[in-house]
């Protein structure tokens, strides 16, 4: 930490006293390198930042706003709690982003001036920016489940931003009572990963076969329908059998509070007691996003050609935050968003060139040990938005050898994308 | 000669078991080179062979594992080979049952051979390009015709590099820059030729993974040509 602030004070005295080399291609302001701030080391933010630095040779600087130290992805987090992930396999550090010439500075973004060009952190410093990339993932939206706030969350973990809520959540399922009840509210669309919630499910009632058989797994949701949900039908009916109720909006899923004191959840009027409950509330762009004056209702908003704000040119938004058009909320999309954003950026600021934006998606699934599912599509950009071009999704009644597969190249993509998030 | 291998090869399998398979025995090459077709997207053997996404095969029984010049092994194998590791029937024939339970860190992106027949067949037919005491059985090349038919103009095209450095980064998503390879295969490295018959050959929907077939089937015959000239120079 202490190394980290200190090389943010002396690059911003450095900056101060004009001592840094000649200017470059870009005709920056103050007569230094180009400056590119990014808000939010994830999926999407280290990779733009490791992206614009790549190569550059120190031709922009990049500084990396991330208040955590160890980032947890929410990938693969769902298999924590299905016991096939250990936390530690999924922590990184910011080690080789800053090895590599990026100042990684481990604090909470708390506004942006937008006129000025600078963002505010928590510590009171300001960062100047000339280019802005926000990539903060997402908050929950107040009150979309009554009953439930973030004071709650021990609770009623979400466990939906990875780490020690995931951790938690886990502990209380283990502690479930024999032949408890498991609870999870499932949220409204859009949301962070689409198969997310029932993965979990799926993972949750691995864990509970092992430990709980007896229990019991009630899954109240809002939406009609989700995503890979012939395939994750079919795998709860193959391995757990009787175990699972989801109460769709039909029988009043879209109606629901919860009592986090006295554990329980009420459906459209009847309350359930439980044992451990899940809340997955709505969701909307982080709030730093909000406070920029950059969402419009939930979501900021960008052009998919280059991810930039509709309405600020010097911002490009990555990720779950932003609202781009087709592509799901993911990783995966934040990851290739954040390569498009960054080749944009350089060729802003460098005379670097500037190609055609591309997307993909793909996320796999576990439903049950060695039984893995994908789905995923490729995207191109228009100037409406980014819109689905070709796209595919694992098959009902495929044999085990295949599903076996599918799993095995999901912890491959794993290692993949991590390194190339965080090297 | 037969006889001569026969015994050749048990005298290296002294000390590992084998079961009532006799998987010590080398199988019919004639079959093995049926069998050898599951090995050719990636391999060569015969006179002109040359070295392609997996090493040319020529000479491999008493070869150091990992030692073909220039070709870029994965660590563990090199490494094997170094702790004195020289390909034998027991040690293929393990290596081909199960290549990542042999070599974990292996780049030969590969299920294995599971059929003990197969493999013995397939090492026969392997034997015949090795020098034995015996002589070596005049077979002809198995340079194999190409998955998919490529126009000249395609496999003449020059990959502008700096623009499939740009690609490249849609495919580091899953594959790994430094040529890692745990539950999918490296790409780096490739000969350009064999990387563009590839990504053509998912882009016609002949190779079949849905990933691949989806990601090639957007990519142009120059944007394929810029990705194979990148990642071959990685």
């Amino acid at each position: 930490m202490t190394l980290n602030r200190r090389q943010f004070i002396r690059s911003g005295a450095g900056l101060a006293a004009t001592t840094l080399a000649a200017p470059h291609v870009y005709a920056a302001g103050h007569g230094g390198a180009p400056r590119v701030v990014v808000i939010g080391g994830g999926a999407g933010g280290a990779t733009a930042a490791r992206y614009i630095n790549k190569d550059a040779g120190g031709a922009i600087e990049v500084t990396l706003v991330e208040p955590s130290r160890t980032y947890y992805t929410c990938f693969f987090s769902n298999l924590y709690i299905g016991g096939f992930r250990t936390m530690d396999s999924l922590a990184h550090s910011y080690g080789t982003l800053a090895a590599e010439g990026i100042n990684v500075v481990h604090d909470y973004a708390v506004d942006v001036d937008r006129g000025a060009r600078t963002v505010t952190l928590a510590s009171g410093a300001t960062l100047p920016y000339d280019k802005l990339i926000l990539s903060p993932g997402i908050d929950f939206v107040d009150g979309s489940v009554p009953g439930w706030d973030v004071t709650m969350q021990n609770r009623m973990p979400h466990a939906y931003k990875a780490g020690s809520q995931t951790e938690l959540l886990k502990a209380q399922i283990e502690a479930m009572p024999e032949g408890g009840t498991f609870a999870m509210v499932a949220p409204p669309n859009p949301y962070r990963c689409p198969p997310g919630p029932y993965e979990r499910i799926s993972m949750v009632a691995h864990l509970l076969t092992q430990t709980n058989p007896t229990a019991k797994i009630l899954l109240v949701d809002p939406k009609e329908k989700y995503s890979k949900q012939g395939l994750f039908e079919e795998g709860w009916q193959k391995h757990y059998s009787g175990m699972i109720e989801r109460i769709g909006p039909d029988f009043g899923g879209a109606n629901v509070s919860v009592d986090p004191m006295a554990m329980t959840v009420d459906i459209d009027g009847s309350v359930e007691n439980v044992d451990v409950c899940n809340v997955i509330p709505a969701q909307k762009a982080g709030v730093i996003c909000e406070r920029a004056g950059l969402t419009e209702g939930n979501w900021a908003p960008v052009d998919g050609r280059t991810m930039v704000s509709r309405m600020d040119a010097d911002v490009h938004i990555l990720g779950d935050a932003s609202e781009q058009g087709d592509m799901p909320k993911s990783g995966f999309s934040a990851n290739s968003q954040a390569k498009v954003a960054a080749m944009a950026v350089r060729a802003a600021l460098t005379d670097s060139r500037m190609f055609p934006a591309k997307f993909s998606n793909t996320c796999w699934s576990l439903i049950a040990p060695e039984d893995g599912v994908k789905v995923g599509a490729a995207y191109e950009a228009t100037e409406e938005k980014i819109a689905s071009t070709d796209s595919f999704v694992s098959q009902t009644g495929e044999d085990a050898a295949l599903r076996k597969a599918t799993y095995e190249e999901s912890l491959g993509w794993y290692d993949g994308i991590s390194a190339d998030i965080f090297g | 000669m037969q006889t001569i291998l026969r015994h050749a090869a048990a005298a290296v399998l002294v000390a590992v078991a084998t079961g009532p398979g006799m998987a010590d025995d080398f199988g019919d090459a004639d079959e093995g080179a049926r069998v050898f077709r599951k090995c050719q997207a990636c391999h060569a053997v015969g006179p002109d062979a040359f070295s392609r996404t997996g090493p040319h095969l020529n000479d491999l029984f008493g070869r150091r594992a990992g030692a073909l010049d220039g070709f870029d092994y994965s660590a563990g194998l090199v490494r094997m080979g170094n702790d004195g590791l020289a390909w034998d029937f027991a040690s293929l024939d393990a290596y081909l049952e199960n290549p990542k339970a042999f070599a974990s860190d292996t780049r030969m992106n590969f299920v294995g051979l599971k059929d003990a027949e197969d493999r013995a067949d397939v090492l026969a037919f392997l034997r015949q390009y090795s020098d034995s005491p015996a002589n070596i059985p005049g077979a002809a090349p198995t340079a194999a015709p190409r998955e998919v038919e490529l126009s000249d103009d395609i496999l003449a095209l020059v990959g502008d590099v700096a623009y499939g450095e740009y690609l490249s980064s849609e495919c580091l998503t899953c594959h790994q820059a430094d040529g890692g390879a745990t539950g999918i295969p490296a790409i780096t490295g490739w000969p350009e030729e064999d990387f563009v018959v590839a990504m053509h050959a998912y882009k016609e929907k002949i190779r079949p993974h849905p990933v691949m077939q989806m990601m090639a089937g957007r990519l142009a015959d120059d944007e394929i040509a810029a990705l194979a000239a990148y990642f071959g120079g990685l």
